[in-house]
């Protein structure tokens, strides 16, 4: 830290007091107190902080921080220090602070909210960014994503330094980083095409194929892609096949997976070195966890919008295993649960249903029109004691899942 | 005051059948719009009656002889594209000549107008299906609505959740859909529209969920006087509803 400015400095080491007090205190992981308090002393800190290191800024509708911390966990090959907002704090202070917990590493590895990209960029001046996917989410607060892609597409046009992972399966997103002067490409799939049925360049129809996606009206085209996830296997840029055997289940987790391969190849890390990194990773900030409860394995997925949900049940145990579904609709999950009728439920007919959460009844009258029987439960406690089989899958919404995770003691 | 139903009085529908067109929900799909669909087909399948429907994207026809035309909402690229479409193919606006119920939402709501607005305000053509026009304000309304639906609807206070930039003006043989009592709906303290068969509103929610008695409403028109559901039937819908409505305090706004 001996290069940062005295009031850098003493930014980093105000707001690094205040998280602990804020951790003691027993309210989260300190981490955006910290870093708002430091912003507030020096509000270039962030661009102080990220100056000398080589920065990748991971951001998308859904997989920022399971795909960062599949980054962070491949880069491990290289030996260094990594600094990285681990937890999902993605706006300005969450970042600084991530960076002010490692001063001296000389890599970072954030996440960021799709609407700060942009400043983000700047600031830090991004060695790397990774664009995951871009769908409907807390439409509410959010702008509508093709606004964002614009930003970003307006962003990464002057980004020349940076290289720019995305996925050229989602059309928002080939087209947002089709502005950038060096991009990787990397099939990565989609599998909601709900919020893509237009061609984000000119607005008309597009047309889906096997292989990708095409508009018939301005030619604009799926670019060809250096790095391909291909079932369970990757496919390298010379040509390689890899097997893709992650600890972290389901589709979604290949894609970013794939995308963390893309990214550490840019660092000279090989997908043969990357792979045993990646496998280490068991569960992402409580996601993907299992917890015990009165002899029940409790496993916890998060989703928080339709493409979430998608993914998050193709996760799912075989029936019979029960599932909890839990919905709220605080500011962090968007206060609109009109997307609940986005989701098909239809494919959890044939298991028993549990439903919770604040917005339990509009899951209730959701879950009716799609014929899926199920049963209300106060909360996961009183859903444990409903099942009489010995797992549980549990898939909830931003604070509900949070809530869930508290009281099974944050055993994550 | 909403006339009962249009001049062009339509063939009443075959007995106990009722058609239900949702339009382009590969663009106007943002608010969970599929859940006004599946609430109409629920609700009439309850009484017995025979439902088809029929998904139509932007690239096939929209048939003429079904009884109920749904559209949600949608960003403002798709909606442009939307209104020419729409304005090519026809389809709709003869349908609605024919005295079909047409229920749109948010941006399906602005499309059946003369005019909205586009991506960067400036003014658009829409399908003239109702004389009104939509324009942008400075803020955005974003937020649970309560409003009540004109008495001789003979339907309770409508509840739903808005999230638009939207302001609509009606104009002559257009009567509002309702009275804002908390949110911020047209701009001007009504809400939506209707003229005949044909009703637009800026609430989601789904909208139809949540009011079941405007989804009756609009089977009512298509295949005539229905009997009530069975209690059994409509108890999560009953719940859902109270909850939403108590959870607005009156003058929130």
């Amino acid at each position: 830290m001996g290069k940062l400015p005295l009031r850098a400095r003493l930014a980093t080491t105000i707001g690094g007091a205040a998280g602990k007090m804020s951790r003691l205190a027993g309210r989260g992981d300190g981490s955006v107190i910290g870093g708002v308090i430091g912003l507030r002393v020096e509000p270039d800190l962030l661009a102080l902080l990220a100056a000398g290191r080589r920065v990748v800024l991971v951001t998308g509708t859904n997989g920022k921080t399971t795909t960062t911390r599949l980054i962070t966990a491949a880069l491990g090959a290289l030996g260094q220090e990594v600094a990285s907002n681990a937890f999902g704090a993605n706006m300005e202070a969450g970042l600084a602070a991530a960076l002010g917990q490692a001063p001296d590493a000389p890599l970072a590895v954030l996440e960021v909210d799709e609407k700060y990209l942009p400043t983000v960029l700047g600031t830090t001046r991004a060695w790397a960014v990774a664009l995951l996917n871009l769908s409907r989410d807390q439409m509410d607060r959010a702008a509508e994503i093709w606004l964002v892609a614009r930003r970003w597409r307006e962003a990464l046009a002057t980004a020349t330094d940076c290289r720019v992972v995305a996925n050229a399966d989602d059309p928002l997103i080939a087209w947002a980083a089709g502005a950038a002067p060096n991009v990787i490409w990397v099939a990565a799939g989609q599998r909601w095409h709900e919020d893509s049925w237009c061609c984000p360049r000119c607005g008309s129809h597009l047309s889906r194929e096997e292989l990708g996606w095409r508009c018939d009206e301005c030619g604009f085209t799926r670019p060809p892609t250096s790095w391909v996830l291909d079932g369970s296997s990757v496919i390298d840029p010379t040509g390689r096949a890899h097997d893709l055997s992650l600890s972290l289940p389901g589709r979604a987790n290949r894609a970013n997976a794939t995308v963390a391969l893309a990214v550490a190849g840019e660092f000279g890390v090989g997908p043969e070195q990357a792979l045993p990194w990646l496998q280490k990773v068991t569960s992402v900030a409580g996601r993907y966890t299992q917890v015990e409860r009165r002899g029940r394995q409790v496993r916890l997925l998060l989703a928080k919008n339709p493409a979430g949900w998608l993914e998050a049940f193709d996760v799912l145990d075989d029936p019979p295993v029960p599932v909890l579904l839990s919905v709220n609709a605080r500011e962090p999950d968007g206060k609109d649960t009109s997307w609940l009728w986005d989701v098909d439920y239809r494919v959890l007919r044939g298991r028993p249903v549990l439903v919770s959460g604040e917005r339990s009844l509009d899951l209730a009258v959701r879950l009716e029109a799609d014929l899926v029987p199920f049963e209300l439960a106060e909360d996961v406690d009183d859903a444990v004691n409903r099942v009489n089989s010995g797992r549980l899958d549990v898939i909830a919404n931003y604070t509900a899942f949070q809530q869930i995770r508290v009281s099974l003691g944050r055993a994550a | 005051m909403p006339p009962a139903r249009g001049a062009h009085a339509r063939r009443p529908s075959s007995l106990g059948r009722v058609g239900l067109v949702w339009v382009y929900p590969d663009l106007l799909s943002t608010y969970g719009d599929r859940g006004n669909l599946l609430v109409l087909e629920r609700r009439a399948r309850l009484r017995g009656l025979d439902v088809e429907s029929v998904m139509v994207n932007a690239d096939q026809p929209i048939p003429q002889q079904a009884d109920i035309y749904l559209m949600g909402g949608g960003e403002d690229l798709p909606q442009i594209l939307a209104a020419s479409r729409l304005r090519a193919d026809g389809g709709l606006t003869a349908a609605a000549r024919n005295g079909a119920v047409i229920f749109a939402v948010c941006a399906g709501y602005q499309l059946l107008g003369r005019e909205f607005g586009g991506e960067d305000g400036q003014p658009v053509q829409g399908l003239e299906i109702l004389n009104m026009r939509s324009g942008r304000s400075q803020r955005r309304g974003v937020g649970e609505i309560l409003a009540d639906a004109d008495p001789s609807l003979g339907v309770p206070r409508l509840t739903g959740f808005e999230n638009h930039q939207g302001v609509t003006q009606l104009g002559e043989g257009v009567a509002p859909l309702a009275k804002v009592a908390v949110g911020v709906g047209n701009g001007d303290g009504t809400e939506g529209a209707i003229a005949g068969r044909v009703v637009g509103t800026y609430l989601h929610g789904p909208v139809l969920v949540r009011n079941p008695d405007l989804a009756d409403l609009l089977l009512t028109w298509a295949a005539g006087p229905l009997p009530p559901l069975q209690a059994d039937d409509e108890e999560w819908t009953r719940r859902l509803r109270e909850q939403r409505l108590a959870a607005v305090p009156a003058g929130s706004a």
